[in-house]
């Protein structure tokens, strides 16, 4: 082999070894550093720090912000983790660099608010955020549909919410689900409808997967809540008739003319306790329930999550 | 042992936008360069002169064939510890001082410290640059240069050297000192390789010449050879404005210049010439006998070549 | 192992010594430095954080810069100066020349860092007037730049082998500032589909770590560091250079010097 023979096998051998241990490396780095890129965020003061030093390019360093807070949150969601520290700071650092940055609202809205483990547990922040994006949108309709949503589901501070859908009806193209949710809201705030309304539409209009399985958990939820209230009136109704609970479902059914075996959204039938109650088979596959649940039941501190939404 | 076999070296290049097109810059070369001989490789410009040495000298890759360089084949590099080069027009590292520069050189070349040192000072004398080593080289005039690309060429002692247009550029003076330099190393047993254009140059210092011509080798030979008297002419010289009747007859052709006169006649005539003169009592000054110059043999070979290329396409 | 290489390294980082930009660009880098002392002064409270932010990033950048600007003509201006005739011509290798063209580089950034660093914590002394444990992180900091800057100037040298210096500079900044978004790309490349996936994934993964490498914001706000990624930075540092060059010297060995 000649001199230079020599030297081409022996770089392309080196050049060969070391791309291997480069990439294997990196992979090592990662996991060392499993959320790098989110990290900074919270060495971050204040958000107008970053779009200072971004030079202007204000919107790329957003998508980028963006992109990472949805990997967190993914991440984490997929981890069962029952923290999202770094999502409001994210979620301000990318409407700061972009505010017309719409997703990172939404997203907000439906995981920034609600406790742990389904968000963030911030409420408050989360209310600051859609407050921003509204000063920065004053044309965004959907941005008081999230608000009120917050001070709907979390705060339950119905009156609160009224107002704010009835300040979103005012803006011109809003949606006229505005005008009935005020209404609703001031009427009949905690009824079971308004909710069903509220979450369908959600998963209507919104594209991220994560808002929509979230929304569609909720429906199962109120789906649960008003079959176990039905089915529960029934046993009474039976007992103040016979006397006596109902030795099983056929019975009640039978008795009480229900169309059938009553099943869940997953198509399992509810079940009859010794005594009376009516509960839903495995709690575990819902998330939200307030009824249908063992006495003493406590949801699983990693709540499963599984996707309805195809 | 033949310093330099030169066995099918071939260059051809790809032009073009898409590199498709061919272009031949050197056809396949056969050559043989003895040792101890100062060798010319003449040529126009654009002749493949450049990329022959390039490609001698590693620089370039040829598209086909082979050399032997001193016995070995040529991309052995440790042929390279025995032959020095000095391209055309060199341009060295700026912001070193001659004195640097061939120190480095020499630590490339795995020239040993202390001899290094002795080696370095040696050339500088040798080459008329003692006094500016300590100054730096973007400050040096390009006859300045020249020496110093001389002086990196030998310095580590190599039986051959390699010289492309090593006159190029240079004051007669310049051209002088290059000249007497190269016969200096023929007498230091070293062989010469050096590419030009200018004949009279090669003329006075080749032992043997090759023209090459548009990538094509036209013709080799000793110089004594090429140029013999095959005219068989001489050239007198004599002082005066007179021109003796006799030498007309004799189919003298006659030029007055200032104060001389010079005749071109028949070698045979030589003899008659001289008489006349004596006769006349005219001062002779000298007596040449006429050589086809080299020039002219040169533009022969480049004129057929011309009317080959012709009669090719 | 023949000394040439070194050879060659010592003149590489001579000729680095005596091209004056090196000293504009060095001046600038400490005149920023010494500017880091009045930006905190003006900013209350977080003098130490502005110091070792400002300095660590000037030292960075300008470093950057440096091994750039130098870098891309490693190559590429000797071609184009014809200084590399006389050099080749000589019983060198190709790839010792790549070799010592590197090392020389490299060390003239080594060099000047820790000029440079010397400025830093002077600075950081005036401002805290004492050094306290967590400055040592500092340190690391800078060694993690050094391993950038390895990184650097081997992807200069290696577009200065084939390409001219402003394309060269030009490719070797870009890799820099992708580079610094490394992690981000491999995120990325996470969530394509298909071919796409593919392609996103070889470049993310080819692409430089300089994310990882820059641990400045961590170290001025203290913040410990595993020292596990001290030792994987240090290796990848090491392979993606000898993967660089490696790359180099093949596309020199074949190269046609005109």
């Amino acid at each position: 082999m000649t001199a230079a023979q020599r030297t081409t096998v022996i770089a392309s051998a080196c050049l060969a070894i070391s791309t291997l241990a480069c990439i294997l490396l990196l992979r090592h780095i990662d996991e060392i550093r499993p959320q790098a890129t989110v990290d900074d965020a919270l060495f971050v003061n204040s958000p107008k720090m970053i779009r200072r030093t971004s030079l202007g390019f204000d919107g790329m360093m957003a998508c980028i912000y963006w992109t990472r807070t949805v990997q967190y949150f993914g991440e984490r969601h997929f981890n069962r983790e029952l923290t999202y520290n770094e999502l409001a700071p994210l979620l301000e650092i990318t409407t700061t660099l972009d505010p017309q940055l719409f997703p990172a609202y939404q997203f907000g809205a439906s995981f920034l608010a609600p406790a742990p483990p389904n968000g963030a547990g911030e409420p408050d922040r989360a209310i600051e955020l859609m407050k921003y994006g509204i000063q920065h949108n004053p044309n965004n309709w959907q941005l008081y549909y999230n608000l009120g949503f917050i001070y709907y589901t979390e705060l339950k501070d119905y009156k609160k919410a009224s107002e704010v859908f009835e300040q979103g009806v005012e803006v011109p193209g809003a949606n006229p689900l505005l005008k009935v949710l005020a209404a609703k809201m001031a009427g009949h705030a905690g009824d079971r409808a308004t909710a069903r309304l509220l979450w369908s539409d959600t998963y209507e209009t919104n594209h991220d997967s994560y808002v929509r399985q979230n929304a569609v958990e909720h429906l199962r939820a109120i789906q649960v809540d008003e079959d176990v209230t039905n089915l529960q009136s029934a046993v009474t109704r039976f007992g103040e008739r016979t006397g006596r609970l109902p030795a099983s479902m056929s019975e009640l059914a039978a008795a009480e003319h229900l169309p059938r075996i009553a099943v869940d959204p997953d198509g399992r039938p509810y079940k009859l306790t010794p005594e009376g109650r009516i509960e839903v088979q495995n709690p575990d596959d819902f998330n939200f329930l307030t009824k249908g649940m063992p006495p003493g039941y406590k949801p699983p501190a990693l709540p499963k999550f599984h996707d309805h939404t195809r | 042992m033949s310093a330099i076999e030169i066995l099918g070296l071939e260059k051809t290049y790809m032009v073009g936008f898409w590199r498709k097109r061919p272009k031949s810059a050197l056809r396949p070369l056969h050559l043989t360069i003895e040792e101890g001989e100062i060798f010319g490789f003449l040529g126009p410009n654009g002749a493949g002169k450049t990329t022959t040495l390039k490609m001698l000298m590693g620089l370039v890759f040829p598209t086909a064939g082979t050399a032997r360089i001193l016995g070995r084949e040529w991309t052995d590099p440790e042929v390279k510890a025995q032959i020095g080069f000095l391209p055309e027009q060199p341009y060295f590292y700026d912001y070193l001082t001659a004195h640097e520069l061939l120190d480095y050189y020499g630590q490339i070349s795995g020239v040993p410290g202390k001899d290094r040192k002795r080696r370095v000072e040696e050339m500088l004398q040798r080459v008329g640059l003692t006094e500016v080593k300590g100054m730096q080289l973007r400050k040096f005039s390009k006859g300045m240069l020249q020496r110093v690309g001389i002086a990196q060429a030998i310095l580590h002692n190599p039986k051959l050297v390699f010289f492309d247009e090593p006159m190029s550029g240079l004051d007669p003076l310049g051209r002088r000192e290059v000249r007497d330099l190269i016969e200096q190393l023929k007498q230091e047993g070293r062989t010469v390789f050096f590419s030009t254009h200018i004949l009279s140059d090669a003329e006075a210092l080749c032992d043997r010449v090759a023209i090459i011509h548009k990538g094509e080798l036209r013709g080799v030979g000793a110089v004594a050879d090429l140029t013999s008297t095959v005219q068989g002419k001489v050239e007198v010289i004599w002082q005066g404005r007179q021109i003796p009747a006799s030498m007309k007859v004799l189919g003298a052709e006659c030029h007055v210049t200032g104060d001389t006169v010079r005749a071109i006649l028949p070698e045979n005539q030589q003899d008659t010439a001289i008489d006349a003169l004596r006769r006349e009592r005219i001062r002779l000054i000298a007596i040449t006998p006429l050589r086809t110059s080299l020039e002219a043999y040169f533009v022969e070979k480049l004129q057929h070549s011309q009317t080959t290329v012709g009669k090719r396409s | 192992m023949s000394p040439r290489m070194l050879y060659i390294a010592f003149n590489t980082f001579r000729e680095a010594v005596r091209d004056r930009v090196l000293y504009n660009l060095i001046a600038f880098a400490l005149l920023l430095s010494g500017a880091a002392i009045f930006v905190g002064q003006i900013s209350i409270h977080i003098e130490r954080l502005v110091v070792v932010n400002l300095g660590l990033t000037a030292v960075s950048l300008f470093g950057i810069v440096i091994a750039i600007f130098i870098g891309i003509g490693l190559v590429s201006k000797e071609i184009e100066k014809r200084t590399l005739y006389t050099v080749l011509s000589r019983p060198v290798r190709r790839w010792e020349f790549i070799v010592g063209k590197f090392l020389g580089l490299a060390g003239t950034l080594i060099v000047n860092t820790f000029f440079m660093a010397i400025g830093v914590f002077g600075a950081l002394l005036y401002v805290a007037h004492k050094f306290s444990a967590p400055d040592a992180l500092i340190l690391v900091a800078l060694y993690f730049i050094i391993l950038e800057f390895l990184i650097i100037c081997s992807l200069a040298l290696l577009f200065s082998s084939f390409s001219s210096p402003l394309l060269s500079a030009v490719f070797a900044f870009s890799l820099f500032v992708i580079g610094s978004f490394a992690d981000d790309l491999r995120g990325f490349a996470a969530l394509t589909h298909g071919a796409t996936r593919w392609l996103a994934t070889a470049a993310a993964y080819l692409v430089p770590n300089f994310s990882a490498l820059n641990v400045i914001s961590a170290v001025a706000h203290q913040q410990p560091l595993r020292s596990q990624l001290i030792l994987q930075n240090t290796l990848y540092a090491l392979f993606y250079t000898a993967m660089v060059l490696s790359a180099a010297v093949l596309i020199f060995e074949r190269r046609n010097l005109k």
